[in-house]
């Protein structure tokens, strides 16, 4: 079997179940003939045609709105941001009419808007962001963020099939940088649940996304230490799998929360919070976090390296922690 | 200009708007006693428009009524208690106490969409509607009003100007009521005609005298035709004027007083109750009759709304997900197998019209869809429709 990147499983994930499912679409800027500006939609209008794969004009709002009433119509639509940071453009269609519209008025909105976050490719201040904590604290939707390719299938076929908004943060870090194999079945993987991608006895790291392969790196050569390192991908932050974590903390009695998002507001804080409240007895040392700086993603190489998490400070922080 | 409305459709009309007129006047009451638990705000003056544009649409197409919309939403087949009971926050309301005032709506049979507070919201969402009731073979059209205030938004822009792009069956009512709460228009726009915002979209657009409920009817109903042929959005500016404050609360001192004396003599239901009598459509006993049911709805409606519960508190942790309480179900009206199994027939190029920077046109929705009927020889430039203005 071929191992397939997760820019290409993503693209796979669209494509099937577009094959699938005729109330699927896809609507955004430069989608269709273009592609999308990382190629994620290659193909997809040659196969479903111009009224499923729809290029609309640079009007993130517009966007939003059309697949907002595309549900209320009976159709899936995927949206796309070319980039997450113009999520921001789009910001009150997706806070206050989709994340509400369930609750309000019994309306739900089956619609995924996904696209390209994350920084490391040096994109600068507006190519670059996390912008997921804004909407982990908006109730109503939910919001994905996977680290392997596997997770980006199943994942986006379940946030197509979900009847709720989904936003679905890709790491462009990752699109071609990590690939694997992956079932030929038609496979989903649920949102809402973590997995525990390194079992160990000594501290556990919580992480997602491109962070997550940072911490896995770190806990590679903590392990060359003597320290075994839990690993956890949280993949899904709203609803969070608190079990999960909860699980694992009671087991290694410390947590180190690692996340590329910036400091302040970042779930390393909402799962400290969880934790204090519902483990407080079982930790044997402070909950600490690896996180970007609290500035915004600065261009130049140093300095946005100077701004990341690495393998380096998760070790660093992890060593300090265990020796608590 | 005559109308084409039957006897029966002119009564209907009056009906509405009267039950628009007089349900508001008891939620005034109501508001007085302390018992709407929110705002309250009015569309005293306006019910000609929100009666006349709801009326000129068919049963399969949809409506995003505004804040004032109450009588789109009479029109849509919802009762004086769903008003009522919003806006006392009762649990029998369409929300069970989850939003207020107008903000409920009814996807599955009467197809209106619930307006949020944000100006402007709906443009988008219902072209978004308008380009799923293509892409399935529904033959709709889609209706939302906006006002004048409400055309500044960035969400107006983006909306009009997709929706016109797309070429969306969409009618977009602007409500020109010359008060963005107590902003006047000459404030929000340098335009004299609102409509003309329809021009820099490339979209037809027209203009018509608000308080002429026929008038509005008239050209709401060009309009949706218009669309509904595959012509593009259109866009008509209804002008009016409030006649009270933004809500309850506000007393509106900024408006000149003589202003709102020379709009009184234009009240729509008092011009329209004129036609039916000029027209001999109706005599005192069928007014009598109308008014009577309309007084005893409301009568009933109210008691129902006061005997209505509160909603129990713990009923706010619920519905934050759809977690499987609906299905959700397109309503394909073209053979299926028009889409599925998917052809590989696109080549990924734009078939475009000219080349030249500002000499393209866009005449289709996209490069027309397979199956999809020719593509109407478009307006050269943007068509305006004056209705006559008064009578």
């Amino acid at each position: 079997m071929p191992e397939t990147t997760y820019l290409e499983a993503i693209r796979q994930a669209m494509f099937e179940e577009m094959d699938r499912d005729p109330a699927v679409v896809l609507i955004g800027e430069d989608v269709g003939v273009y592609g999308g500006a990382f190629k994620t939609s290659e193909g997809l209008l040659a196969r479903f045609g111009w009224e499923r794969v729809i290029d609309t004009p640079i009007s993130e709002s517009a966007i939003v709105g059309a697949a907002i009433g595309m549900s209320y119509a009976g159709l899936r639509p995927i949206a796309e941001m070319q980039f997450i940071d113009f999520i921001a453009c789009a910001f009150e269609m997706i806070t206050n009419f989709a994340a509400k519209s369930h609750y309000r008025w019994g309306a739900p909105v089956p619609m995924v808007l996904r696209g390209p976050c994350g920084g490391g490719v040096h994109g600068g201040p507006f190519h670059s962001a996390n912008p997921e904590m804004y909407f982990v604290h908006t109730p109503g939707l939910k919001v994905v963020c996977p680290a392997t390719a596997r997770d980006a299938k199943g994942l986006l076929k379940s946030a197509i099939r979900d009847n709720n908004p989904v936003l679905f943060f890709e790491h462009k870090y990752l699109y071609r940088r990590i690939k694997e194999e992956l079932p030929a079945d038609d496979f989903t993987v649920p949102i809402g649940k973590a997995a525990v991608r390194r079992e160990g006895r000594d501290l556990t790291i919580v992480s997602y996304a491109a962070m997550l392969h940072t911490s896995l790196e770190a806990a590679a050569e903590l392990a060359r230490e003597g320290i075994e390192a839990e690993v956890i991908d949280l993949r899904t932050l709203l609803p969070l799998d608190r079990e999960t974590i909860l699980a694992s903390v009671r087991k290694t009695n410390k947590l180190l929360v690692v996340h590329e998002d910036t400091r302040t507001g970042g779930i390393a804080g909402e799962i400290a919070a969880i934790i204090t409240e519902s483990a407080f007895e079982d930790l044997d040392g402070p909950i600490r976090r690896v996180t970007s700086l609290d500035t915004p993603v600065p261009y130049a190489p140093g300095l946005e390296e100077y701004f990341l998490p690495s393998a380096g400070k998760v070790v660093a922080a992890a060593r300090e922690l265990v020796r608590y | 200009m005559n109308s084409t409305l039957t006897r029966e459709q002119h009564l209907e009309l009056y009906y509405f708007m009267r039950l628009n007129r007089e349900l508001e006047e008891q939620m005034v009451r109501l508001f007085r006693q302390n018992k709407i638990v929110g705002g309250l705000y009015p569309s005293l003056g306006q019910e000609a428009i929100s009666v006349g544009t709801a009326y000129a649409l068919g049963p399969g197409d949809w409506i995003a009524p505004m804040i004032r919309n109450i009588g789109a939403l009479l029109v849509r087949g919802f009762k004086p208690r769903d008003v009522m009971t919003q806006h006392m926050a009762r649990y029998t309301s369409p929300t069970q106490g989850k939003d207020g005032t107008s903000h409920f709506g009814d996807l599955k049979s009467r197809h209106v969409i619930s307006p949020i507070s944000m100006l402007g919201d709906l443009i988008p969402v219902m072209t978004g509607i308008a380009m799923a009731g293509r892409y399935l073979g529904q033959k709709i059209v889609t209706m939302t009003w906006i006002g004048d205030g409400g055309t500044s938004t960035g969400m107006f822009h983006e909306g009009l100007n997709f929706a016109a792009v797309q070429k969306a069956p969409f009618v977009l009512v602007v409500e020109n009521n010359q008060w963005a709460y107590s902003t006047p228009t000459e404030k929000q726009s340098a335009l004299r005609d609102l409509a003309d915002r329809g021009k820099a979209y490339g979209i037809k657009s027209a203009v018509v005298d608000g308080n002429d409920v026929l008038a509005v009817e008239r050209t709401t109903r060009e309009a949706v035709s218009h669309a509904r042929e595959g012509n593009g959005p259109v866009l008509i500016e209804a002008k009016t004027m409030r006649m009270l404050g933004h809500a309850q609360h506000d007393s509106a001192e900024y408006v000149p007083k003589a202003m709102l004396e020379a709009w009184k003599q234009r009240d729509p239901l008092d011009r329209f109750e004129k036609v039916l009598t000029e027209k001999k459509l109706w005599d005192a006993k069928t007014k009598k009759e109308i008014d009577a049911r309309i007084a005893s709805e409301i009568r009933a409606d109210v008691e129902f709304a006061e005997n209505s519960p509160f909603p129990p508190p713990e009923t706010a942790e619920e519905g934050v997900y759809c977690e499987g309480c609906h299905t959700i179900e397109a309503d394909w009206q073209r053979p299926k197998e028009e889409v599925m199994p998917p052809r590989s027939s696109v080549k990924a190029e734009w078939p475009l019209k000219s080349y030249a920077a500002n000499g393209a046109r866009p005449t289709a929705a996209a490069p027309a869809a397979p199956k999809s009927k020719p593509v109407k020889k478009p307006a050269r430039s943007a068509v305006r429709v004056r209705a006559k203005a008064g009578r």
